[in-house]
């Protein structure tokens, strides 16, 4: 994450004007959904779905206990393998590591497979500005280059944007015509424009799905086998992966491809499930080993175990405001309820809303194959960032007043006498103003004429 | 069992009838019931925020008024889960344990505690939408959900089979969060109105005529999503059904 | 400090407390004992397609009619020396123009229909994503019960790169319409028939 200071993310604005695109929110809500039923119908199909979730957690829980002893045991490999082993403390670090492999390798031209590290990096501006060319290969993360945005999802990049949309980038950016809407032909046009440019690039940079310690396998899973053309083409392949995607055995892999795609796109397996061990004859590869943050969220008691993330997005396709408010409405490198809880750990302040963008459903809970517990972290980050004062002050003072409000039976009681009298009583102008975020969607409740608590008195009385 | 009637500070205000409801039930049950008077709130407002050091009062009222109680009864699922989970702001003596522990949820307190399937005066000749709040789901396992590979169950379901008259229709996204989410419901009204109106839809969809639920915040969101849309929808809560409301 | 010893430092200082044993992986029952009954399933879920040999047929006039009007098959797996090699090209890139690239799995994995590729089988590893089509020999005992008895196998730790391919390139990410043959091959179809023709070269690098 870059160090200048940024404005807080004000994702109820954001959600706001997402919801008032008809077709966008429709498409979104209805695809996501569509996703997390897959993912269901794959988890009915394998009975010992629970107890691979139970495993999955352990071996993550496990792995991270002993970070550093799986780091050098697959930094041990990986050297033996005849791979570079690179280690960067910060983003800054990890691309400046990166530049430099490039340019001791005369390299101008990379092809890379989608990498949320190098997203949170910030790599790609990084290497433009230093005279690298750099292609996405994903389609979605090539749409979302081509229209200069950040993905929107950490699996489907593009899931907000509908075919229109994609026929005017493409048309913009890369020719084609604006009026094709067609998804083949969308889908066509990318790959022709796109394997000129991977069949010339210089070098290939991937991301890494999980790390085996036992044998210092990379192992990356994509369905377009774009990974394994940018791995395979070029002569030099570089791998950014965070320290978090350890694991220590290859029999883990078992365990963690069984549950990847399943809870992903609700497909058994990817595509392409691939196995980089060492670089082919001829060519170099180079591993970037990345914390960026993540040996201080370790320390966390309250947050390490959101290091266990596999990057499925199955809270995402399952999450209720995620669906509604499309992934751009975060502002940050991670969406959705994983994102909402990552987030923050970097910058409490510019993330102060994310832990709030949640109804504390728990269902991101439910379906994460790793056992996050998402919704229990959602809620201890909201008393972290209202303990730090980074909550906005009308806000503060509301719940302060509630407390002493709530505190005290006779303050309750007028108080709760005073509203039921208002909405019955006041013209509907007044009681619907800006100022009430209820009656913007909704109808107030029709008032009783009396409370419980004094009909429950008049009851007693009454004997 | 001395049980204390804990009544929800919005049900007070605004849905008293849900309050008379629960009390009559478990009168009508035999359950030996007192209701202390000088009830505000949970604390949970504060609490789900983030201010959990602005719920001390209300938390400490609480602990103050439900104290001795063998066990104590709230319509209200949300509610439940802070008094068990989250209720620490005030100091936790073996008192305060006891009443975190003896807090049910009424559908629980019903089907597990009392173990009660015959409700012979209660009939309801209409089609339901069961709605089952998340935290029943999720925090009360009141019912299995589509997220978990488990045997289906349904606490609210055994309860309203013992309804005369009741039919139920199944909405597509049962499960799916309504949107009302406390202090969310305003702070993020946009995103919740839209959840709340895609909730009614659901069911009017499915045929409903009512939607019933546990839990009176989920129903008072949706009856003002749907009311927006002026859609006919009814909203009930299950002890109004189980205590022999006819609509 | 160097960013490793620093790095390394940090993870050990924020060791999470408690024990976190490794769990023993158990053994669960195969979805399916109908190995290669399962594969067929898992492999048309895919996107892939699978024949066997039909008896009297020689494999590459079997293929050929598979791909009527594909001009350039090229072979990886040393039994169809009716075709150019895979390996006769000098570059990765240089298999651009394949129209169809015949390689053998290794072996093959029922429960998602996948076929483990590496660099032994694949010769030159481009040929497996830049061919238009793909056709996979596949001996039909060759076949493991699911993904956790593959990663049980040593085969992964004796090659510097494999693959479990599950069927043609595919995306959905426009509008969520699939789409066979994204970046990589458009087509991907599994013959069953035990290796016939022992070649030398194959038989050494594998």
């Amino acid at each position: 994450m870059s160090p200048e200071t940024h404005e807080p993310v004000d994702h109820a604005a954001a959600a706001a004007r997402f919801i008032a695109d008809a077709p966008h929110l429709a498409f979104h809500d209805t695809r996501l959904w569509e996703l997390r039923q897959k993912r269901d119908g794959q988890m009915h199909g394998v009975p010992e779905w629970e107890t691979l979730r139970d495993l999955a957690s352990a071996i993550k829980e496990h792995t991270l206990s002993r970070l550093a002893e799986y780091l050098e045991q697959f930094e041990a490999q990986a050297i033996a393998n005849g791979v570079q082993v690179h280690w960067a403390r910060d983003g800054a670090e990890h691309n400046a590591i990166v530049l430099r492999i490039l340019r001791e390798n005369n390299a101008k031209t990379l092809v890379k497979s989608k990498s949320m590290l190098t997203e949170e990096c910030e790599m790609s501006p990084f290497l433009a500005q230093h005279g690298i060319t750099i292609t996405e290969t994903d389609l979605g993360e090539r749409i979302q280059q081509l229209d200069d945005e950040p993905p929107s999802h950490i699996v489907v990049p593009a899931v907000h944007k509908l075919r229109t949309d994609v026929a005017r980038v493409f048309a913009r950016r890369i020719g084609g015509d604006p009026e094709n809407t067609d998804a083949h032909y969308l889908a066509e046009h990318c790959r022709v424009t796109t394997r000129p440019l991977m069949l010339d690039a210089d070098a290939g940079l991937t991301g890494a799905n999980f790390l085996v310690a036992e044998t210092g396998a990379m192992v990356v899973c994509t369905n377009e086998g774009n990974a394994d053309l940018s791995a395979n083409l070029p002569p030099l392949h570089i791998v950014s992966v965070g320290i978090e995607k350890l694991i220590p055995r290859q029999a883990d892999l078992g365990v963690f491809v069984r549950l990847l795609s399943r809870s992903a796109l609700g497909s058994p397996i990817t595509q392409y499930t691939s196995h980089f061990r060492g670089a082919r004859d001829g060519g170099r590869m180079h591993i970037v080993l990345v914390d960026n943050g993540r040996s201080k969220r370790l320390g966390q008691a309250e947050f390490w175990t959101s290091l266990k993330c596999i990057r499925c997005g199955a809270c995402m396709n399952t999450c209720p405001v995620y669906r509604r408010s499309g992934g751009l409405s975060y502002g940050a490198v991670y969406s959705g309820p994983i994102g909402a809880i990552i987030n923050p750990a970097y910058d409490p302040a510019r993330y102060a809303a994310l832990p709030f963008a949640s109804t504390l459903n728990g269902s991101c809970t439910q379906v994460c194959p790793v056992r996050i517990n998402i919704h229990e972290q959602l809620y201890a980050w909201r008393r972290i960032i209202a303990a730090g004062g980074l909550l906005p002050g009308k806000k503060r003072l509301v719940m302060r007043l509630a407390g002493v409000v709530l505190g005290s039976p006779a303050l309750y009681r007028l108080s709760t006498a005073l509203a039921r009298t208002a909405v019955r009583i006041l013209p509907r102008g007044l009681l619907y103003t800006r100022l009430n975020g209820w009656g913007r969607d909704r109808e107030l409740p029709t008032p009783p004429s009396e409370s419980f608590a004094s009909w429950h008195a008049r009851r007693k009385k009454a004997g | 069992m001395k049980v204390g009637l804990a009544v929800p500070c919005f049900i007070d205000s605004f849905f008293p009838e849900v309050g008379i409801a629960t009390l009559e039930l478990l009168e009508r049950l035999g359950v030996d019931v007192t209701y202390p008077a000088g009830q505000t709130c949970c604390g949970q407002p504060m609490a789900n925020s983030g201010f959990n050091g602005a719920s001390r009062g209300t938390e400490a009222n609480f602990a103050r008024l439900f104290a001795g109680f063998d066990a104590v009864v709230m319509p209200s699922a949300s509610c439940v889960n802070h008094i068990r989970k989250h209720l620490d702001a005030i100091p936790q003596d073996e008192g305060v344990r006891q009443l975190r522990a003896n807090t049910y949820e009424l559908v629980e307190f019903l089907h597990d505690v009392l173990c009660v399937r015959e409700f012979p005066w209660a009939e309801f000749p209409h089609r339901v939408g069961l709605h089952n709040s998340c935290t029943a789901l999720r925090s009360l396992h009141h019912a299995n959900t589509s997220e978990i590979e488990e045997k289906p169950f349904s606490k609210p379901l055994d309860l309203l089979a013992g309804v005369r008259g009741i039919r139920f229709v199944e909405p597509l996204r049962a499960d799916e969060c309504c949107g009302f989410g406390g202090t969310f419901s305003v702070n993020e009204d946009a995103v919740s109105g839209r959840m709340g109106l895609d909730k009614v839809r659901d069911h009017a969809a499915a045929g409903a005529d009512y939607i019933v639920s546990a839990d009176t915040s989920c129903l008072m969101h949706q009856q003002g999503c749907a009311r927006r849309a002026g859609m006919p929808l009814r909203f009930i809560h299950i002890a109004q059904i189980l205590n022999g409301a006819s609509a | 400090m160097s960013a490793r010893d620093d790095i390394l430092a940090a993870c050990r200082a924020a060791r999470p407390p408690g024990d976190h044993p490794l769990p023993n992986l158990p053994a669960f029952a195969p979805a399916s004992s109908d190995l290669r009954a399962g594969f067929e399933q898992g492999l048309a879920l895919m996107g892939g397609r699978s024949f066997d040999l039909p008896a009297g047929t020689a494999l590459g006039a079997f293929i050929a009619a598979q791909f009527p009007g594909e001009r350039l098959i090229r072979d990886a797996s040393g039994e169809l020396p009716e075709f150019p090699r895979v390996d006769a090209v000098n570059r990765p890139r240089d298999l651009e123009n394949v129209d169809v690239a015949v390689v053998r799995a290794r072996f093959g994995v029922a429960e998602t229909g996948s076929v483990f590729l590496s660099e032994s089988e694949l010769q030159v590893n481009t040929v497996g994503y830049l061919s238009q089509h793909l056709v996979v020999l596949l001996d039909p005992v060759a076949l493991v019960a699911g993904i956790a008895d593959a990663y049980q196998r040593r085969d992964f730790g004796e090659v510097r790169y494999a693959s479990l391919m599950t069927g043609p390139s595919a995306t959905a990410d426009i509008e969520g319409v699939l789409i066979r043959g994204a970046q990589g091959v458009r087509s991907l179809t599994v013959i069953f028939c035990p290796r016939t023709i022992e070649d030398a070269a194959a038989r050494s690098a594998g």
